[in-house]
């Protein structure tokens, strides 16, 4: 039984893990450039079928994984901000949140226009090793291994180097950052880089799990937005500590709650959170201006 | 701008005058898009009132039609007539979202479209699960029409009769001091409060409205279609009734009755494009958000401006 | 009699911020009461604790000698209590007429009857007396969000009024005004006090605007009251001029 919850915590952590990234990248958007990315989620999904395409295109793996982060840089991090954000931030949160979601159907139904409606299988690593009664899948400890690497870099990226601190003081305030002499401009379009980077970690490490499929993003996307909502919408911190709480408790749920009630567990804890800790997990509650 | 809003009334009946001489030269499939046009509007104007003019943001407003299109197809299997149905239907979206305004009444902006976003997931859930009450995934078929409108003709000049009444409801609402302090809690809800607005009322009353035009919507789409199951009224239309409202122009009267037409008509012109028309809807939403983001009627309004038009017409019935 | 407005020992902290300390202070009928202090003395975060805006930490405030602590700015105002605010706080999208309207409406009948009722409440007359008065008649039908600076003051100022209220909060209602306008401005206060009876509680920095427009000053300093009495008597009061030029 023991055994068995600690198998179920660590399948949850490399989840959650992943749901991290997302969902970090979603934060750091909405912090540098107040975009409440609603397609982050299919943002996941298209450099997932840009590395098979080209994998079954015939470039060895290490180039097709590299041609997807190249893809997903250019389209989700340049394309993405220059096209849509940037001359619709002025008209609020409406216009752009809608765009983003239309944008969000666009790339699923794109993908499936391409590549159909199958799910196809992602390359993972194969085998696993005994740790006493367990065993623990080799699949898992990447997953989770490579999640935690790349958010830990990204927090001393973030702390410990200029280019990071300058990100920082952008996205808490730009107006100040600009007078500070921030090249402001430079540092958004760093964030809309970041987070195309980020989501393709997400699709390499999530898709053998999940299977590619043109519709994955929906529920990503959800998950992602939840544990950011979890941790408290505006810092990284937060984002982490919230997708790992998330998967772990998705994966409690789904073994010992009721299966078909499986996906209303974000649902509820992003309402409990909204309404009675709006500030998130590690946030501090901050009063209402006059 | 009290003066101008008589003329988006007046374009709006003329819409619907118009749409109830139509069916004399279209197909069957026309009169049922020019049908699903009207319910449509009809969901849309209640998401304007929420969003547009109180400026509440909601993804909850597909849960509340298909809260509408249950109770009416649920009611009448058991033999209740249509006008009961439409009633309780009404007065159910009424209290859900009565409920589902409470928090806003603690978080604002994305917040609240998130947890609006999950109030509609949950609803979706729990139709689709509970097949004791709702037929899960099956769903209900055989939803009978009232029998004095059993034609499509005849159940199209009853949906567009539906639309007139809720046009000259909403019209009169917005035009009486309800509808200007639902546009302070738009406009600055603190200043508001200390004008005496009520705003954690007028919050709820705006959600509550919203949500029974949605049921009431949801009423007359369950026996148009005569079969409804969970899908239609997952999150996927409440972002598609938002798009209505914003490509329409949120906070114009005339919106939602031209935005719902966009939802009707665009997806069907790009049917050519067969498996990818859906990618190109998407595209053209964005286009259009792109040209215009304050919707159509403010991108006629910047344009009439420049021209030495009237001025802005927003925040008025 | 009892007075209009009384606060004992209120209190409010933001975190270990102690920004309003102690404060009792009691306002009569028909007074102009000014309140005056440097900088983050407390003086606004008194003002939103006796209006409900916050709530206080701690204390008591009464109106007509009946406990109103915590109560929400909306019922205040329908007891007759109004305010305007430091920073602007007009409804821009509205003309100026229906920023009036809106600012009395909620004191005409019941919730149902004006949803049923004619469409300004009855109120446009008396937003018109009121738009006279403060010589905005020619804007009447403009956007408030496209006036000037000084109108929307004005403006912000009328709609406290509207309402008839016994007692005006005013923040800093000569801040941003130019000096040509201050004149008049005052004295429209002035006649406001006499005509109506209304009673002000103002907060200014503007030290001859707030000195010849009130019967009583207060100086606030560290979220408390440090001086307390006729204008004259609190400008050459040692500690006023030694919390303005800090330590």
């Amino acid at each position: 039984m023991l055994w068995d919850n600690i198998d179920l915590l660590i399948a949850g952590l490399a989840t959650g893990a992943t749901y991290a990234l997302v969902a970090t990248g979603f934060t750091l958007l909405w912090q540098t450039s107040a975009t409440v990315n609603f397609a982050q989620g299919d943002f996941v999904t298209l450099p997932a079928f840009a590395i098979i395409g080209l994998h079954a295109a015939g470039l060895p793996l290490p180039l097709a994984l590299l041609g997807g982060l190249v893809i997903a840089l250019i389209v989700l991090g340049a394309m993405f901000k220059l096209l849509l954000v940037d001359p619709m931030l002025s008209h609020g949160l409406l216009p752009l949140g809608i765009a983003a979601i239309a944008l969000g159907v666009a790339l699923q139904e794109g993908t499936k226009a391409v590549f159909g409606a199958e799910a196809f299988p992602f390359p993972s690593v194969a085998g696993g090793f005994d740790l006493g009664p367990l065993f623990v899948n080799w699949q898992d400890v990447l997953v989770l291994g490579a999640a935690l690497i790349a958010v830990a870099a990204l927090q001393m990226f973030l702390a410990r180097t200029r280019t990071g601190r300058c990100m920082q003081a952008t996205a808490q305030n730009p107006t100040v950052a600009l007078i500070l002499g921030i090249p402001v401009k430079r540092m958004v379009m760093l964030t809309f880089l970041l987070n195309a980077s980020l989501v393709t970690l997400a699709a390499v490490l999530i898709s053998p799990a999940i299977l590619v499929k043109f519709d994955n993003g929906g529920s990503i996307g959800l998950s992602a937005f939840c544990a950011a909502i979890i941790g408290g919408f505006n810092q990284v911190r937060g984002a982490i500590a919230g997708g790992l709480l998330l998967g772990v408790l998705e994966n409690f749920a789904a073994t010992y709650g009721p299966d078909q009630y499986r996906a209303a567990v974000p649902m509820l804890l992003l309402i409990g959170f909204v309404l009675f800790r709006p500030q998130g997990l590690l946030g501090r509650a901050t009063e209402r201006a006059v | 701008m009290a003066h101008s809003s008589g003329r988006s009334l007046a374009a709006s009946l003329l819409l619907i005058a118009l749409a109830s001489v139509l069916p004399m030269v279209l197909q069957p499939y026309g009169i049922y898009l020019l049908s699903l046009w009207a319910v449509y509007t009809i969901a849309a104007i209640g998401l304007n009132l929420t969003l547009g003019f109180a400026g509440q943001m909601s993804l909850a407003h597909a849960a509340f039609v298909g809260i509408g299109a249950y109770c009416t197809a649920l009611l009448g299997a058991h033999g209740v007539p249509f006008p009961a149905t439409l009633l309780a239907a009404t007065l159910l979206a009424y209290g859900v979202g009565w409920c589902v305004g409470y928090p806003a009444l603690r978080v604002q902006g994305h917040y609240l479209a998130f947890v609006t976003l999950a109030f509609t997931t949950l609803v979706f859930l729990v139709l689709r699960n509970e097949a004791w009450l709702t037929g899960g995934i099956a769903g209900i078929s055989n939803i009978a029409r009232p029998r004095l409108f059993a034609t499509p003709t005849a159940y199209l000049r009853l949906c567009l009769a539906a639309l007139l009444a809720v046009s000259l409801a909403v019209w009169w609402l917005l035009r009486s001091p309800w509808g200007r302090a639902f546009i302070a809690l738009r406009e600055n809800p603190i200043r508001a409060m200390s004008l005496g607005v009520d705003v954690r009322r007028y919050t709820l009353l705006a959600f509550a409205i919203g949500a029974a035009l949605g049921g009431i919507a949801g009423a007359f789409y369950a026996p148009l279609v005569q079969y409804i199951e969970p899908s239609p009224f997952a999150l996927g239309f409440s972002i598609n009734l938002l798009m209505m409202v914003v490509i329409g122009g949120a906070g114009y009267f005339l919106g939602p009755f031209l935005g719902a037409l966009i939802a009707v008509l665009l997806p069907e012109w790009l049917r050519f494009l067969h498996d990818v028309y859906l990618a190109f809807y998407a595209l053209a939403v964005i286009l259009l958000l792109l040209v215009c983001p304050t919707g159509l009627l403010g991108l006629s309004e910047r344009l009439l401006a420049q021209r030495g038009g009237r001025p802005a017409e927003r925040a008025d019935a | 009699m009892t007075p209009l407005l009384q606060a004992h020992d209120l209190r409010r902290h933001f975190g270990g911020v102690q920004a309003v300390n102690g404060i009792s202070v009691t306002v009569n009928a028909g007074e102009i009461l000014g309140v005056i202090g440097p900088n983050g003395s407390g003086k606004s975060t008194l003002f939103n604790c006796l209006l409900g805006q916050i709530a206080p930490s701690g204390g008591q405030v009464l109106l007509d000698g009946r406990d109103v602590t915590g109560w929400r700015p909306c019922d205040l105002n329908r007891l007759g209590v109004s305010r305007t605010f430091q920073l602007l706080q007009v409804f821009p999208q509205l003309s100026v007429l229906e920023n009036l309207i809106l600012a009395g409406q909620e004191h005409v009948g019941s919730r149902i009857g004006r949803l049923f009722g004619p469409r300004d409440a009855g109120l446009t007359a008396s937003a018109e007396r009121m738009l006279a008065r403060f010589r905005l008649q020619p804007l009447a039908h403009a956007r408030a969000g496209g006036l000037s600076y000084g109108q929307q003051k004005l403006l912000d100022i009328a709609m406290a009024f509207m309402a008839g209220p016994r007692l005006v909060l005013l923040d800093e209602p000569a801040g941003g005004v130019n000096l040509t306008m201050l004149g008049g401005l005052r004295d429209l206060l002035r006649a406001m006090n006499e005509e109506q009876g209304a009673t002000f509680v103002v907060i200014e920095h503007n030290m001859d605007f707030v000195m010849s427009l009130s019967h009583r000053v207060i100086c606030i300093a560290e979220g408390r009251i440090i001086a307390d009495g006729p204008p004259a008597e609190v400008r050459e009061d040692a500690r006023v001029i030694e919390s303005y030029l800090g330590t």
